[in-house]
């Protein structure tokens, strides 16, 4: 491991409940959590009292919270984009956020597989973007640049998000679960990269890290699917706000990383019963792709704030057009960054 | 995907440079021995390499390359493994696997011997997928897929041109790095193949390569290194930034990742460091040079795709040094010694529709 030395007051957990009983959750990732300070957020169409372990550092905001903060406003909190009023809230420059329904994952001597450590390890040390190492991850123990990587390149650049992986169930879309009900992700891949600047990838929400300093706003609560669920194969909201993490870095020359660390996935829902329900926005998702590869910021564009405004602005004018979907997430982005503003002034 | 990887073995050549001996053949002879080897030999061409027995072979010393190439010999390093290009250049096969004569097999983490040549064959017949960066690395593989959010329109694939393997033990790294950290090994397994995103350059290394010669040979020129030339131990990284400018063009995918060879030899850092000075200072310059390259959309074929390079390495770098001219000239001698030893029309790599076979 690194010896990065960073305050354990500058991460906060940010949990999504999206079901009410908490306990094994917690209790399996206490080794790991009880250090740090959590903000738990309950989904606000979950019915019932949160069911939470004694002896962690918490915060629990539940719909009273939301409405209290928020007001009427367009944006959804409901299901996993709970998670986003979580950012909100929090104080602390590291966010690292893990779905409910994982738990540590083991490595190969059967040791409990520390995330936020290694979310944090890749927050905290720099990002390549500018050029392919073929060795993978430079900083890491054991590795370094390979023979014919620029020298002016090497000093890499702040990382501003760090996207971890699933071992059991990986997270495939509906129709390849379906397909496939026997998957199960069993390679465990030992190696951190940087996504290529220019390039765009898939976010998965399940399990990553970010620096709220510089991306916070990026992670924009603004697209979701006309029947958004509660279960992974239903949603879209963290793919949409990964392409704006990714375009909004590439402009601001900060890195994406993504790899370890790998969580412990349990079963959860029938992709097949997914499957029945309305794709309407996924079909949507693929015309957004273009959209995104083609995002050109203006140089104004100094900070994340700025480039989510920006996003909002295209959107509207690029995509508004197409369908009713994208003016709402347009209008829900410009919503997102004035809350953002309003709850950091206080 | 599941199933038996066919051995190809009418289809595919395995390139090796040496200068000493091929006594490291006999650990590959389990997986090699299917294939046809082109043997190029550098240095003293009155020295007898001796080929282990019971090996299909063809051996080429200078002598050879200078009489099939007459004057055009010129573009074929000499007292460099940047010569190993002439095997692709008179191979009739369709792929390419080329390998050091300090490369041996390595054993994965269970401990079984890894044949490095079945998994670049799996590597070229699967499609890559560069448009769009899968998290879970190649989604072709066996027991992996596209993640949730991957774009459904990008899910065919392209065809795959390259398959870049790695190395464990001594690592590749520079004369400056290796000279700081003497002692560090290569013992990571990163389990992943992965298609290097479109846009993005790469440095290639010529260790442990695969290729699909119809696609994209003609790019795989070495360049001028080694004896009379005022830089080495590049020749890999030019091949590789041309081959990906070229691959992206003409949306051809390039892998990296599996499999790993044991790279047993580690090369003196001295005389590395002599080697690469002046490409450790060209290399900043060479980098955005291939980083902003384009190419026009008249250019449909490799050779086409190739000259035109030749021609902006003319405009644009020649400033940095005369040698680029003397470069850029070269390749181009390169391209007309290909075509003219692969002239019937259907060898010239021309865009393939539809995936490998």
């Amino acid at each position: 491991m690194s010896n990065i030395s960073i305050k354990d007051d500058e991460v906060d957990i940010v949990i999504g409940a999206l079901e009410p009983d908490l306990t094994y959750f917690l209790e399996e990732w206490r080794p790991v959590f009880s250090r740090f300070h959590l903000i738990i957020v309950k989904d606000p169409d979950l019915k019932g009292e949160l069911k939470i372990p004694e002896g962690f550092n918490l915060n629990i905001y539940t719909k009273s919270d939301i409405d209290r903060v928020v007001g009427s406003s367009p944006i959804s909190f409901s299901g996993y984009s709970c998670r986003y009023f979580g950012y909100l809230m929090s104080r602390k420059k590291y966010i690292i956020s893990i779905d409910d329904d994982c738990i540590p994952a083991r490595d190969s001597k059967g040791g409990l597989i520390d995330a936020v450590a290694q979310h944090i390890t890749n927050l905290t040390t720099p990002a390549t973007p500018f050029f392919f190492n073929t060795l993978y991850d430079p900083y890491c123990e054991g590795a370094d640049f390979v023979r014919g990587y620029p020298f002016s390149l090497r000093t890499g650049v702040d990382c501003g998000l760090s996207s971890g992986l699933w071992l059991n169930l990986a997270d495939y879309d509906a129709p390849t679960q379906a397909l496939k009900p026997e998957n199960r992700n069993s390679r465990y891949v030992d190696a951190v990269l940087t996504v290529p600047a220019g390039t765009m990838m898939p976010l998965s929400g399940i399990n990553i890290g970010f620096n709220s300093e510089l991306v916070g706003p990026a992670l924009v609560p603004a697209f979701r699917l006309a029947k958004e669920g509660k279960f992974r194969w239903e949603t879209v909201e963290d793919i949409w706000s990964g392409m704006c993490v990714k375009v909004v870095c590439d402009h601001l020359k900060l890195g994406v990383k993504s790899g370890k660390p790998y969580v412990w996935r349990k079963e959860r829902g029938s992709a097949i019963e997914s499957l029945k329900k309305e794709w309407e926005g996924v079909k949507l998702m693929e015309e957004v792709i273009p959209f995104f590869q083609s995002i050109r910021f203006s140089e104004e564009a100094k900070t994340a704030e700025d480039c989510v405004a920006e996003i909002a602005s295209l959107v509207k004018e690029q995509l508004g057009p197409l369908n009713p979907m994208f003016a709402r997430a347009a209008d829900t982005t410009v919503e997102w960054i004035k809350l953002w503003k309003r709850v950091r002034a206080q | 995907m599941a199933g038996v990887t066919p051995l190809l073995k009418d289809e595919l050549d395995i390139v090796i440079p040496t200068i000493r001996n091929l006594d490291f053949l006999e650990m590959w002879r389990p997986f090699f021995e299917p294939y046809h080897l082109i043997i190029v030999q550098d240095g003293d061409p009155s020295k007898v390499i001796k080929v282990p027995e019971g090996f299909d072979y063809e051996l080429y010393n200078r002598n050879d390359i200078n009489r099939i190439l007459g004057p055009k010999a010129s573009c074929i390093s000499f007292k460099d493994s940047a010569c190993r290009c002439f095997g692709y250049m008179v191979s009739k096969k369709k792929y390419i696997y080329t390998i050091d004569d300090d490369c041996f097999v390595a054993k994965d983490p269970t401990g079984k011997d890894i044949n490095a040549l079945e998994q670049h064959i799996k590597n070229l017949l699967s499609p890559s997928t560069p448009l769009f960066f899968n998290t879970l690395y190649d989604p072709y593989r066996e027991g992996a897929d596209f993640v949730r959010g991957y774009p459904f329109s990008l899910r065919e694939g392209v065809p795959t041109a390259v398959s870049h393997g790695l190395w464990l033990n001594i690592p590749d790294y520079d004369a400056p790095t290796q000279l700081v950290k003497p002692r560090e090994r290569n013992t990571r397994y990163v389990d992943a193949v992965m298609t290097i995103p479109k846009g993005t350059i790469f440095p290639m290394c010529g260790m442990n390569l695969g290729f699909n010669r119809d696609l994209i040979g003609p790019a795989m020129y070495f360049g001028l290194m080694g004896d009379g030339q005022p830089i080495g131990r590049y020749d890999d990284m030019w091949a590789g930034w041309c081959t990906k400018v070229i691959c992206d063009h003409l949306n051809l995918g390039v892998k990296t990742g599996l499999p790993y060879i044991w790279h047993s030899k580690a090369s003196n850092p001295f005389v590395n460091l002599k080697k690469e000075y002046k490409g450790i200072y060209w290399q900043e310059e060479i980098i955005p040079f291939f980083q902003a390259a384009t190419l026009p959309t008249e250019c449909t074929t490799v050779q086409q795709c190739y000259i035109e390079l030749a021609k902006q390495v003319k405009t644009k770098l020649s400033a940095v040094d005369p040698y680029f001219t003397k470069l850029a000239d070269a390749m181009v001698m390169w391209i007309e010694a290909w075509d003219e030893l692969n002239p019937s029309g259907d060898e010239s790599a021309k865009l393939v529709n539809g995936s490998a076979k």
